[in-house]
């Protein structure tokens, strides 16, 4: 999954959509994922990534992280695959 | 390495709207001890999910309420409606405060009187009271609150042939200036039939016309409507007077007062808008203090309220069960409370509290019951933090009707428990077995043992 190149992200959490024009509030977690994505990583090294350095088992971690990719996707923030 | 601090990853779209001048807290509020007691210790004791009610609210409650009628009435009485909450260790505690019983049904009589409340202090409402009811109730020196003819004649028909004397009263419906009227229980006002139940009374041996009962509606918002309530029962118990040099010895003005949950579509929270005891005390004393009967014969004020004395004083612990997404890509929370045992969520938009520490981040979110039914819907949409499976939630304010209401439907009905004064935990109704039901079915024998 890629997001959109020209997608803008605060280290904050501010995200804003240059296409729609519309702007997104995320949580630290969430910016890291983004951060992730942005460096071209795959599903399974975020969650490689995330388990070793987060407080959190692999099953809760991929279960929200599915979560949150399907939201990614639902404000098409992420480039679709041809 | 210490490991870094999780939080599920979660992205909002900003919506901008117009600034609201009365624009809410957004911080997330989390209960995770009812009087100090642990949510979680409860839960691991009692079960998910778990009535909780509140000895120390319940006796504040009932004594801030009484405090405002008696500081501006010199003769009052509550009696608890057991309707509202008929546990018998909550009657327990309103009749300990120096309530009577309220009751309309025989069920409920039968269960005041267990309760060990004296007959000369129950009142009978209702339009359900069979003749061995009535007969009890007249035995007994109960008062009766007459509700429609057929009532008035059979009571008439049964002093007649028991010759004892029935203290009545009649209960009357009238137009206070909100909708919905409530003209189906009682005899009206406007149109003459209460003065006429009053002249049939008071030429019918054997019945003493001792009071004059109304119960305007329930959740009453403006407090304006009890003071025309009054005020019509008060012209009534003079009309009486000069007619038949007859003093009326009570007004019950029931019950109705709004508790502080907030109503479905209703713009600001309850507990911002709703009267308070003092508001509804200063409306009905004023209009009886202020009417036209002889302050030598000044009737005791009698009140009914339930919802307002116990609402706060109840809570409902339950727990998460699922996470998932709806096809518009909004949260929906599954939790193990349904509308089953948390009845009043059909009218009220409950509060909802995590409990234990979380997240502040939000979602505009879905909660649903555990039911496999559609209307089974706790909250259409609330700001939500982020829950894990197993986690709690705490819903305040439950303490009326749920525990009266609730219906065993696919579940079975939980514990309830008491936290007393001293921080106790009491187990006051046990959580409903199979077994129970089983025992009430009973299968003709010749469905018994087929094959399938």
């Amino acid at each position: 999954m890629k997001i959109k190149s020209n997608i803008a992200i605060s280290d904050n959490g501010f995200m804003f959509d240059p296409y729609s024009g519309d702007s997104y509030n995320l949580n630290a977690t969430a910016v890291a994922i983004i951060k992730l994505l942005k460096e071209e990583k795959t599903r399974d090294e975020i969650i490689e990534d995330f388990v070793r350095k987060y407080d959190v088992d692999t099953f809760t971690f991929e279960q929200n992280l599915d979560d949150f990719l399907a939201m990614l996707n639902h404000y098409d923030l992420v480039e679709q695959s041809s | 390495m210490e490991k870094l601090k999780y939080e599920r990853p979660i992205i909002n779209k900003i919506k901008a709207g117009v600034p609201d001048k009365y624009g809410m807290s957004t911080r997330v509020q989390i209960k995770t001890d009812i009087e100090g007691i642990p949510v979680k210790d409860i839960v691991n004791q009692y079960g998910s999910p778990v009535f909780v009610l509140s000895e120390k609210t319940i006796r504040e409650t009932y004594q801030e309420a009484h405090r405002a009628f008696q500081s501006r009435y010199p003769k009052v009485q509550f009696a608890w409606s057991y309707k509202t909450n008929y546990l018998d260790a909550v009657c327990q505690i309103f009749h300990d405060e120096g309530s009577w019983a309220e009751v309309v049904s025989g069920f409920e009589y039968d269960k005041a009187i267990e309760n060990g409340v004296p007959g000369n202090k129950i009142i009978f409402n209702g339009p359900d009271k069979s003749d061995a009811d009535l007969k009890k109730a007249v035995e007994n020196g109960s008062f009766i609150h007459i509700d429609h003819f057929d009532e008035l004649y059979s009571l008439m028909r049964i002093v007649k042939k028991i010759g004892k004397k029935a203290k009545v009263a009649i209960r009357v419906n009238m137009d206070t200036g909100v909708y919905p009227k409530w003209d189906r229980f009682g005899f009206n006002y406007e149109n003459g039939e209460a003065w006429n139940a009053i002249n049939r009374i008071m030429l019918t041996e054997n019945m003493d016309l001792v009071g004059l009962h109304t119960h305007i509606g329930t959740y009453m918002m403006t407090t304006n409507a009890y003071t025309v309530a009054a005020g019509k029962l008060a012209d009534l118990a003079v009309k009486t007077a000069q007619k038949y040099k007859h003093h009326i010895k009570y007004i019950d003005m029931g019950g109705g007062f709004a508790s502080k949950n907030t109503l479905k579509g209703a713009y600001l929270p309850g507990k911002d808008t709703c009267p308070s005891f003092d508001d509804y005390a200063e409306a009905i004393t004023s209009a009886l203090i202020n009417s036209e009967i002889d302050p030598e014969h000044l009737p005791v004020l009698f009140l009914e309220t339930g919802r307002a004395l116990i609402d706060d004083a109840g809570y409902l612990i339950g727990s998460v069960l699922a996470n998932k997404r709806l096809s518009n890509a909004r949260r929906a929370t599954i939790i193990d409370i349904g509308v089953n045992i948390l009845f009043t969520s059909f009218w009220y938009e409950h509060e909802i509290y995590p409990g234990q520490a979380c997240s502040q981040q939000t979602e505009d979110t879905t909660i649903y019951g555990p039911l496999c039914m559609n209307i089974d819907v706790i909250r259409e949409s609330i700001q939500f933090p982020l829950l894990q499976k197993n986690d709690l939630v705490v819903i305040p304010r439950v303490g009326a009707y749920n525990m009266t209401q609730w219906m065993q439907f696919i579940t079975l009905r939980p514990n309830v428990v008491l936290i007393d004064r001293e921080q106790n935990l009491h187990l006051i109704r046990k959580k409903e077995t199979n077994e129970i039901f089983k025992n009430q079915e009973i299968v003709p024998k010749h469905l018994k043992n087929k094959k399938t």
